[in-house]
């Protein structure tokens, strides 16, 4: 099917979302995350001598997959597989058996060992995702800020799926 | 730093830095399999940490998914029947 350049080429996924749960008859849209502010801060030191880390929406496996809470797992050795069925990603266009493709701890290992980066943190993290915004900036937000903060981590990469 | 792709809903969000990869939900650090890509998506984050100067900066990576971008409409499409 060729692009129809009269409509928004990106996918706008608030759009879609609504009138797909509008055709289902839920009438009340979600209202998503907005701020006309958002936070910066230039990096403390070179990212040669910055310590990455990386956060998820994915979790260790089924049975802890719908556990509302932060978690934090080694990334040596860098994990085989991440449970991702939980999540609305597009199950149909692609798979997530490849963790280096919403996950890449590989990678960032190859960055910290050609001295790019300083180091990989000795953990990543994972968060819930949830409708409560609530929930994400008093709960989640702040437990994975401290998760960070116990390994020295300068920064932090998150990656929804 | 947000590496995602989702634009409108990060970029409506406002986070401090996005690397965006137009492509379907799931792979936002680069197709399965493809070690390349993984590692220039990757690159392209560690660069822009260096460079990006205010907030809400997004770099768009310069990766295509396919030729036909189907995907785009086939997500969440609403079946004109809805037994269909």
């Amino acid at each position: 099917m060729a692009l129809d350049s009269a409509q928004r080429i990106f996918v706008s996924y608030i759009d879609k979302s609504r009138e797909y749960y509008l055709a289902r008859g839920y009438e009340n849209p979600y209202r998503w995350a907005y701020h006309q502010d958002a936070p910066f801060a230039p990096l403390a030191k070179p990212l040669s001598q910055s310590r990455v880390a990386l956060i998820t929406t994915a979790a260790l496996n089924q049975e802890t997959c719908r556990v509302a809470a932060v978690y934090g797992a080694p990334t040596e050795p860098p994990p085989v597989a991440l449970y991702t069925d939980h999540r609305s990603w597009d199950k149909k266009a692609t798979h997530t058996r490849d963790v280096e493709t919403f996950l890449p701890l590989r990678r960032l290992a190859e960055f910290a060992a050609s001295g790019r980066i300083g180091s990989l943190s000795s953990r990543f993290y994972g968060v819930p995702t949830d409708f409560s915004q609530r929930r994400t900036v008093d709960e989640y937000a702040p437990a994975v800020l401290e998760l960070c903060r116990a390994d020295a981590v300068d920064i932090a990469l998150v990656v929804p799926l | 730093m947000v590496i995602g792709s989702a634009r409108d809903i990060v970029e409506q969000c406002g986070v401090p830095r996005f690397v965006f990869t137009d492509f379907p939900l799931g792979n936002p650090c680069g197709k399965p399999d493809d070690v390349g890509m993984q590692r220039a998506i990757v690159g392209i984050a560690l660069d822009l940490l260096e460079t990006a100067s205010h907030a809400r900066t997004t770099v768009q990576t310069p990766f295509v998914w396919d030729n036909t971008g189907d995907w785009r409409e086939a997500y969440m499409r609403i079946a004109p029947n809805p037994s269909d």
